[in-house]
């Protein structure tokens, strides 16, 4: 089986490609050319704060709307010309629970499986597999009503993979679920990629899940600001972050400035300061400036330490 | 757009959603209940309340009570209802995220349309056969000639409205907005129907009658109701000295307008709307 590694942008075959792509809604731009490719198995994540234009680009991608300016082509498949066949190749969940609380999951899914064309044979034979892999066979006749958050959602999966979609694209698939449940669809979207080789194409704003992918794409009011693996934009930074939040970081910004061999930077009201970190160095800051600060702290850089400094913003003040 | 992808068939997809409709609606009681309850409640209420003050007949033989003059009003009262209910459903999907996978499955829209009206249709044609069935306790006639005569008009007249619920539905964003237009809209042609009293003759001298005549004349229902109530009580026990269309007319103008508004539920769904951008 190929690693996750092998996957990635080295392979000729591109499961979708975004091309100059510009959408507006009236006067608000929500995307401004936005161009990226997502290769073939790719389990891949477009991650960007509330407001950054993801939700736009998800719709554009599932067909719900159409593209105004630039191209957008599904395994090589125009979204608009062949909107037909891009539609059989895309299993998509959108954020809203797309689940009927009145049917049962059976009944969910036998409509589902009308709307994409599966012969009665097959849909029974599909629901077993389906369920049987996302573990709600024993679920089947009950009301969508009665299950929980995270099994609804395991039935929206079921539902979206019915017809052996080539691409599943999922917009912020775990919004409202707890952290257990949470983790439980990643190990379900992981394994399935793995076991069937489908492309995999997900929105979220939650940094440590965009960690998850093979690749992400990182988008700030409608651009796109960064494109890699998590690893090798993490490793672009280098080093250390420390962060400081102080009483009035203002001032202790213009004490810091001042020391020659630190850079601090302040964004949105919290101090931080990049580069090679060694414990003699925390303890002498927090040793002088000891009356205005209120927490130091030092880590790895993170998602969040990229969008800073691809963006100059917190992720989550930018909106 | 041309079809060659195997699968969905247009027939089947119209099946399924008709039949999703179906499900989610008797399977909340309160809305078979509110749907029905409301026009029976006003037609016992009025029929007995106003019987003293309403007289129309020109002979005791074919004296008609309020009771009996108001029974096919509140039939198509109850079709109505029942329209917006399940047209209401156009918004509960779309907020609920069903629409949308619905709209980006490989199926036409034209099918989808068909799902939710004919599913809309036969929902509310069954809650009229149930209101009909209080019909028995009145002065009728019945022959098997009539009852299916009944049945097809209530099922094209749930048809119509159900379009009309559908194409205004399609574009709003919450059941309140839907609640206003079908006050603004459904009620008042309901009340102009002829529904709760009979359409004045022209030539009356006044100029309010000529109006009353000439609005309720255009209106759809006027017909549909008149339909009800000819097929229900005969020719003979029509409001002597009021209008009332003939027959072939109001078939007529009941399937013209019903593919009329089937056609505009059909037009406006080919537009995306500002709920899917939300």
């Amino acid at each position: 089986m190929a690693t996750v590694s092998e996957y990635s942008v080295m392979s000729d075959q591109r499961a979708i490609e975004f091309q100059a792509l510009s959408f507006s809604y009236g006067d608000r731009q929500a995307l401004n050319d936005v161009s990226f490719d997502v290769g073939v198995g790719e389990l891949f994540s477009l991650l960007g704060p509330n407001g950054s234009g993801k939700t736009t680009l998800f719709r554009l991608l599932s067909t719900l709307i159409t593209p105004q300016q630039g191209s957008l082509a599904v395994f090589g498949k125009d979204v608009i010309n062949q909107a037909h066949q891009v539609r059989h190749d895309l299993g998509v969940v959108f954020q809203a629970p797309g689940v009927d609380g009145k049917l049962s999951v059976r009944e969910n899914l036998a409509v589902q499986a009308v709307l994409y064309g599966l012969s009665k044979t097959d849909t029974r034979v599909r629901i077993d597999e389906v369920c049987g892999q996302l573990g709600i066979t024993d679920r089947l006749n009950d009301q969508v009503d009665e299950l929980s958050g995270g099994l609804r959602r395991r039935v929206e999966l079921a539902k979206s993979l019915l017809h052996r979609p080539r691409l599943l694209i999922m917009d912020e698939p775990t919004t409202g679920l707890d952290p257990s449940a949470r983790s439980d669809v990643w190990n379900y979207i992981r394994q399935l990629q793995q076991t069937t080789g489908m492309t995999v194409f997900m929105t979220t704003h939650l940094l440590e899940e965009a960690d998850h992918a093979d690749r992400i794409a990182i988008l700030h009011e409608g651009e796109l600001v960064a494109l890699d693996k998590p690893e090798a934009l993490r490793r672009e930074l280098g080093g250390d972050v420390i962060t400081i939040t102080a009483s009035d970081p203002e001032v202790l910004l213009k004490k810091l400035e001042e020391d020659d061999e630190l850079s601090p930077r302040l964004i949105d009201g919290v101090i931080r300061i990049s580069g090679t970190v060694d414990s003699q160095l925390i303890s002498d800051l927090h040793t002088r400036y000891h009356d205005e600060v209120q927490q130091i702290s030092v880590g790895k850089p993170s998602l969040e330490d990229v969008f800073i400094a691809r963006t100059g913003h917190q992720f989550w003040g930018a909106s | 757009m041309a079809d060659q992808t195997p699968g969905s068939s247009f027939v089947q997809v119209t099946q399924s959603l008709a039949w999703r409709e179906l499900a989610r609606f008797f399977r909340q009681r309160n809305r078979v209940v509110g749907a029905i309850g409301t026009p029976l409640f006003m037609w016992l209420l009025f029929g007995f309340g106003l019987d003293q003050s309403f007289s129309v007949g020109n002979s005791p033989e074919t004296e008609t009570s309020f009771l009996e003059y108001y029974f096919p009003g509140s039939l198509v009262l109850i079709l109505m209802f029942t329209a917006i209910y399940t047209t209401i459903s156009v918004i509960e999907d779309r907020q609920a995220g069903f629409l949308q996978g619905v709209l980006v499955a490989p199926v036409s829209r034209q099918a989808m349309v068909a799902g939710k009206v004919l599913g809309g249709s036969i929902i509310a044609m069954i809650q009229g056969v149930l209101f009909l069935l209080a019909a028995l306790f009145l002065d009728v006639d019945w022959t098997v000639m009539q009852v299916v005569s009944l049945v097809a008009i209530l099922f094209v007249a749930s048809m119509m409205m159900t379009c009309v619920g559908f194409s205004f539905a399609w574009k709003m964003e919450s059941t309140q907005g839907f609640h206003a237009i079908m006050n603004l809209v459904l009620m008042p042609m309901w009340l102009l129907s002829g529904a709760f009293f009979p359409v004045p003759q022209m030539g009356t001298g006044q100029w309010t009658q000529d109006v009353l005549h000439w609005v309720m004349k255009v209106n759809p229902l006027t017909h549909v109701v008149s339909l009800v109530r000819q097929f229900l009580y005969g020719s003979d026990r029509l409001a002597e000295g009021f209008w009332e269309p003939s027959l072939r007319v109001s078939i007529v103008v009941m399937l013209v307008a019903t593919a009329l508004f089937y056609g505009w539920a059909i037009r406006v769904c080919q537009r995306s709307t500002s709920g899917d951008l939300k």
